[in-house]
C-alpha cells in the first residue's frame, strides 16, 4: 500500500519536503518501552489532522518479559493515507527500532529503500547479547545497506533535553519514546498539538513528567529539523473521505458504543455482564464508563456467572450482553444453550484471538467459527453475525442486539484482536439517522385467561414477558419445553418438533438481513469470500485484481448464520471460489458444506492478518491454473 | 388515595404442575412454608422470582405461581444476580442444594455472598445427590457408602454455614423441614434481610439417605441434639432445659449442665447482631455429637447492598455527568471535520 510517488518537493527551512499518498510506520521496542502508547499518538494526529488511518498493534501476552529480550518486543504499526485505505500496510516504509530486539524481530518487514530510525544507545553490549547478535549490526553495513538508516543517540538525546527538570534517571528514560514520536512528527509534518493537549492531560497532576514528556517531543522534532541526517521531510496530505465529523475509533471501543446506542434508543436499560479476558476487556472498560446512560456493568466471577448473568438479566427484562474470548467463550456454553432453549435475547460478543486452549492471547485468528455454530451440546443453531472493520463494530453490535430482540434468541457477534485494537477513522453518525431497535415486552395475557410464554409470532419468536406484569407468572427453564405452554414436556415427537422448530427460528432470521453484495463483476471467474477481520486485506487484494482487468468480485459476509439469502445464487455465477481465512477453513466447511461448491481456502495460522500481496498472489494463481 | 391488595394466601402461590418429588420427601415441608410465607411478606406475586439450578429441591420454582427460572447445574446465584441487577424491585430468592450451591456451583455461592447482593439463598442440605441416585455430597459425613463410595467416603465434608460466615455473609441461618413453625420464621427472616440471607435447611432424602437429620428432627432425640438460637437470649437444651453451651478459657464451646454452680449468667449469650462474624463461626462449627447444632438466626448485620450500590453509582453519574447524551457521546474526544 506504502507510495513513494513524490507529487511535489519544496524547501523550507534548508529541507526538502516531499508529498506521498501513503506512508506504513512501524514503532517497536521493549514493552516497557511505550511503543503502543506512540503509535497511538501517531495514529490520532494522523487521524485528526484528516488522513485515512489503519492501525495493527502488535504486542506481546506477557505485560513485561525480560527487559530487551525478543519476547518482550513490542511493536505498533500503522498507515496512513490520502486516500481510502483498508489494512495497516503489508511492507514497512519506516521502522522505529528502540533496541536490538526489536530491530531483530522487525528488520524483515521494512521493505528495501525503506528508513530505519534506531536509539543506537540501546545497542550495547547486554543488550546485543539478549537479542542474539554477536556483533552490533548497526556496524554492519551488509545488513543495513538496503535502508537509510538514521541512528540517533536517544538515551541520551532525551536525558539531555529533561537534564533541568529533576527527574531520576529512570524517568527521564522513560521520556524516550516521546522522543522518537517528535522525530517522526517532524519527519512525517505533522502537527503535535493533539499529543500535547493529551500529555497535559493525562500527567495534569505531575507537572514535571508532562514537561518531561513535551520537552522529549520536542527535542525529537528539533533534532529531525536541525541535525544533518535528515534532508528530507514528508507531507501525506488529507484523504478525501466522506464529509463530515470523524473520530479515531477501535473495535472494542465500536462495539461498546454501538451496543450502549442500541439500548439508549430502545429506551431499555443495557446489562452487561463480563470476566476481564484479552482482547476483549475493553468493551468492559468502555461501557463501564456510561452509567450516566444507566448502563449496568457487572464483573462477574468467572465467565459462567457472566453468561449466567446475561440470561438472567434477559429475563428480568434487560438488553444483556457479554463478550470474551475464546476460552472464555467455550466456558460460556451451556449457560448460551439454557439462553437458547429458554428463547431469551442476548447478545455474545466473542473477540477472537489464537487458540485453541490460552493460545495466542494478543494475536488475532478467526477460529471460533465452527465454535460459534456448534459449540454446545444438542442441535442448538444460533444467529451468527462478524464485524468487517473497526467502524464496522459499531453498526454490528447493533444488529446483534436487533436480532435478538426481533428472534428472541442469544446472538453471536464476532470480532477479532485485529479489528478489536485497531483504530481507524469513524464518520460519527447523526443521531437521528439511527434506526432504534423495536422492543416489544409483553406486559399483559396473550390467552383469554392466562399467558403462554412459548406461543410465536411471524418469526417464530415468543412473547418477553417480563417480571413485575400481573398475571404473566410463568416458568422456564433448560428442560425441554411444549411449544405455546412452555411446560417440561419430554414427549418424543414434542422433542423433534421444538429442535426443527429452534433450526427454523434461526433460518427466519435471513428475512430480516441485507442481500449479499459483491465488489466487481456480478458473475466471472473467480468469486473471492471473506468474513470479518480480514475485509480489508481481502477488499484491497481484489480491487486490485479488477484494476488489473481481472474476472474478480469479492463477497464480504458480515451475516454468516443464517446466510443472506442470495448466497448459494451468488456463488453460482463464478466459476471459482476462494476463501482466505484465518484459520484452517472453518467457513470454507459451511460454504461447502451448504452449496456443495469446490470452495478453496487460503488459509493463514500464524497470529496475524492477512498481506493484501498474499491474497493478490493467490487470486493470480488461481485464474492461471 | 390508599389501594387495597388483594389478600393472597398459600393457594394463590400454587401452580397448576404436578409435583414429582419423592412421597414423604423434605422438600414438600419447604414447599408448603414457603406458599405459606410468601403472601405474607407484602411483595405483589408478579414481583417474586425464583430460580434455581439442578437437583431435586431445583424442580422447587415450578410449583409455585410466581416468575420461575429452573437453570442450569450451580448457576443459580449468577443467574439471580443478573434478575436482580436488571430489576431490583423484584424480591429473588435462589433455591439449591448441597451439590448445586457447594460443589459444582461453589465459586457462585461464595461471590453472591461476599457481594451482598438482596437474594434469598435456600440450601436444601439432605448430604446426597438425590437426582442422580445417591452419591455422596460435599456435606455428606466422611466413610459414608454410596454408590459412588463403596469402601466409604474419604472426602472430608464442609459446613454450608461456615461457607456463608467466610465468604462474609451478613445473613446466616440454618433450619429443620418438618420443624415447620421455625423453618416459617427463619424464611420470613430471611425475606426481610437486606442483602444476601442464607438459609441451610436439613432437609430428609428418605430416598437416598433416609434418616440423615433424624437426631435433629426426631421428636424424643432432637431435644439433646439441637440448640435453638436466640437473640440476647442463652444457649440452652436439652430435654429438661438444663443444659447449656458455655464457651471456656481456651475461647473453644463446652457444654455444660445447669446447676451444680454453673448459671445461666455462665452460658453463652446470642448475638446475632454482632459485627465481627467470631460467634456465628464457633456456632456453626458446633457439631453432632460432640455438640447439639444450632438452628436459628446466626447472623444478621446490615451492610451495603450491591444492587441498591449499582442504583446509587447510577444515579451519582447521572448527577454528575447528566442524563447520557449520543450526540455528545458520539462527538466526544478528538474528532476533525472532513468538507
Amino acid at each position: 500500500m506504502a507510495s513513494t510517488d513524490v507529487a511535489t518537493s519544496e524547501n523550507t527551512n534548508g529541507k526538502k519536503k516531499e508529498s506521498l499518498e501513503s506512508v506504513v510506520i512501524r514503532f517497536c521496542g521493549d514493552s516497557g518501552d511505550g511503543m503502543q502508547l506512540a503509535g497511538t499518538q501517531m495514529t490520532n494526529v494522523s487521524a485528526a489532522f484528516g488522513n485515512d488511518v489503519s492501525t495493527l498493534p502488535d504486542f506481546p501476552a506477557e505485560i513485561r518479559a525480560p527487559a530487551g529480550s525478543l519476547a518482550g518486543v513490542s511493536g505498533f504499526q500503522l498507515s496512513f493515507a490520502n486516500h481510502e485505505i483498508y489494512t495497516p500496510g503489508d511492507e514497512v516504509d519506516t521502522l522505529v527500532a528502540m533496541n536490538p530486539a526489536a530491530l531483530k524481530t522487525n528488520l524483515a518487514d521494512l521493505k528495501r529503500g525503506g528508513t530505519l530510525v534506531v536509539n543506537e544507545d540501546a545497542f550495547e553490549k547486554a543488550n546485543l547479547a539478549k537479542a542474539g547478535y554477536e556483533s552490533n549490526p548497526l556496524d554492519d553495513e551488509r545488513t543495513l545497506s538496503s535502508y537509510t538508516v538514521h541512528k540517533v543517540p536517544m538515551t541520551r538525546l532525551t536525558r539531555d533535553a529533561v537534564a533541568e527538570l529533576g527527574l531520576t534517571q529512570k524517568e527521564a528514560d522513560r521520556c524516550k519514546n516521546f522522543f522518537a514520536l517528535g522525530l517522526i512528527f517532524w519527519l512525517y509534518d505533522r502537527d503535535p498539538t493533539p499529543t500535547q493537549d493529551w500529555v497535559k492531560d493525562k500527567f495534569g497532576r505531575k507537572p514535571q513528567i508532562a514537561d518531561a514528556n513535551l520537552q522529549a517531543l520536542q527535542a525529537g522534532s528539533n533534532y529531525g529539523d536541525s541535525t544533518q541526517t535528515f534532508t528530507v521531510h514528508y507531507q501525506v496530505p488529507p484523504a478525501k473521505l466522506a464529509p463530515g465529523r470523524y473520530r479515531k475509533m477501535t473495535g472494542n471501543e465500536a462495539t461498546a458504543l454501538g451496543l450502549a446506542t442500541a439500548a439508549h434508543l430502545a429506551g431499555k436499560t443495557l446489562f452487561y455482564g463480563g470476566y476481564p479476558i484479552t482482547p476483549a476487556s475493553d468493551i468492559l472498560h468502555e461501557l463501564a464508563k456510561l452509567k450516566n446512560f444507566g448502563v449496568k456493568t457487572f464483573q462477574a466471577e468467572d465467565e459462567i456467572a457472566a453468561m449466567s448473568s446475561i440470561v438472567g438479566a434477559a429475563f428480568g427484562g434487560a438488553l444483556s450482553v457479554t463478550a470474551s474470548s475464546g476460552p472464555g467463550i467455550c466456558l460460556k456454553g451451556e449457560a448460551m444453550g439454557l439462553g437458547l432453549m429458554t428463547e431469551l435475547p442476548m447478545v455474545i460478543v466473542n473477540v477472537q484471538r489464537g487458540g485453541p486452549s490460552t493460545g495466542l492471547p494478543t494475536k488475532t485468528e478467526q477460529s471460533d467459527l465452527l465454535l460459534s455454530m456448534f459449540g454446545r451440546n444438542g442441535d442448538s443453531p444460533l444467529p451468527i453475525v462478524a464485524a468487517a472493520s473497526p467502524g464496522d463494530c459499531f453498526e454490528m453490535a447493533q444488529e446483534a442486539m436487533r436480532i435478538a430482540v426481533e428472534h428472541m434468541i442469544p446472538v453471536l457477534f464476532l470480532t477479532d484482536g485485529y479489528i478489536a485494537n485497531g483504530a481507524e477513522p469513524w464518520r460519527i453518525p447523526d443521531v437521528s439517522s439511527l434506526r432504534p431497535i423495536k422492543v416489544e415486552q409483553k406486559t399483559s395475557l396473550n390467552g383469554d385467561d392466562e399467558f403462554f410464554p412459548y406461543q410465536r409470532d411471524d418469526n417464530l419468536a415468543r412473547p418477553w414477558g417480563i417480571p413485575g406484569s400481573p398475571g404473566l407468572e410463568h416458568r422456564v427453564g433448560g428442560l425441554e419445553k411444549s411449544n405455546i405452554t412452555g411446560n417440561v414436556d419430554y414427549d418424543p415427537d414434542n422433542h423433534e418438533r421444538m429442535s426443527l422448530l429452534r433450526a427454523e427460528k434461526v433460518e427466519r432470521v435471513a428475512n430480516s438481513i441485507p442481500e449479499q453484495e459483491v465488489l466487481g463483476p456480478e458473475s466471472g471467474e473467480l468469486l473471492v469470500i471473506s468474513w470479518g477481520g480480514t475485509y480489508g486485506a481481502v477488499r484491497t487484494a481484489v480491487q486490485r485484481s479488477v484494476d488489473g482487468g481481472k474476472s474478480v468480485a469479492h463477497a464480504h459476509l458480515r451475516y454468516i448464520n443464517p446466510f443472506p439469502s442470495n448466497l448459494g445464487d451468488l456463488i453460482s455465477r463464478y466459476d471459482k471460489v476462494l476463501i482466505p481465512e484465518l484459520n484452517t477453513g472453518q467457513l470454507s466447511l459451511l460454504i461447502r458444506a451448504k452449496y456443495l461448491v469446490d470452495a478453496v481456502g487460503q488459509n493463514k495460522i500464524q497470529g496475524k492478518p492477512f498481506l493484501v500481496g498474499e491474497i493478490v498472489e493467490k487470486i493470480d494463481s488461481m485464474l492461471s491454473e | 388515595m390508599s389501594v387495597e391488595l388483594p389478600v393472597l394466601t398459600a393457594k394463590d402461590f400454587a401452580s397448576d404442575q404436578e409435583i414429582r418429588w419423592c412421597p414423604r420427601c423434605g422438600d414438600y415441608s419447604i414447599l408448603a412454608q414457603m406458599k405459606k410465607v410468601l403472601p405474607t411478606l407484602g411483595v405483589p406475586k408478579e414481583n417474586t422470582v425464583f430460580v434455581s439450578g439442578i437437583g431435586c429441591s431445583s424442580r422447587f420454582p415450578y410449583y409455585l405461581d410466581t416468575f420461575g427460572f429452573h437453570s442450569i447445574h450451580g448457576r443459580a446465584p449468577a443467574i439471580a444476580t443478573g434478575v436482580k441487577l436488571s430489576n431490583p424491585e423484584l424480591q429473588v430468592w435462589v433455591i439449591t442444594g448441597d451439590g448445586d450451591a457447594l460443589s459444582i456451583g461453589g465459586n457462585h455461592l461464595m461471590h453472591a455472598i461476599r457481594r451482598n447482593i438482596d437474594l434469598n439463598i435456600i440450601l436444601f442440605n439432605n448430604r446426597i445427590y438425590g437426582l442422580t441416585k445417591g452419591q455422596y455430597s460435599p456435606t455428606s459425613p466422611v466413610g459414608v457408602r454410596t454408590k459412588s463410595t463403596p469402601m466409604g467416603s474419604i472426602d472430608n465434608p464442609l459446613s454450608p454455614l461456615s461457607v456463608a460466615i467466610g465468604s462474609e455473609a451478613t445473613f446466616v441461618a440454618r433450619a429443620v423441614d418438618v420443624d415447620i413453625k421455625h423453618l416459617t420464621y427463619i424464611l420470613e427472616r430471611a425475606a426481610k434481610h437486606k442483602g444476601t440471607s442464607f438459609v441451610e435447611v436439613y432437609q430428609d432424602c428418605n430416598v437416598f439417605n433416609a434418616g440423615a437429620f433424624y437426631y435433629a428432627s426426631k421428636k424424643g432425640v432432637k431435644e439433646d441434639n439441637i440448640v435453638y438460637l436466640e437473640h440476647g437470649k442463652p444457649l440452652i437444651f436439652g430435654k429438661d432445659k438444663d443444659k447449656g453451651i458455655r464457651v471456656n478459657e481456651g475461647n473453644r464451646p463446652e457444654v455444660v449442665t445447669l446447676g451444680s454452680g454453673i448459671s445461666e449468667d455462665d452460658l453463652l449469650f446470642h448475638d446475632e447482631q454482632a459485627d465481627e462474624p467470631s460467634l456465628a463461626f464457633l456456632l456453626a462449627r458446633m457439631k453432632h455429637p460432640e455438640f447439639p447444632e444450632a438452628l436459628g438466626v446466626f447472623r444478621d448485620v446490615e451492610r451495603p447492598v450491591y444492587d441498591q450500590c449499582v442504583e446509587d453509582q447510577i444515579r451519582q453519574a447521572k448527577e454528575t455527568s447528566g442524563e447520557g447524551d449520543l450526540e455528545a457521546l458520539f462527538n466526544s474526544g478528538d474528532t476533525w471535520t472532513v468538507e
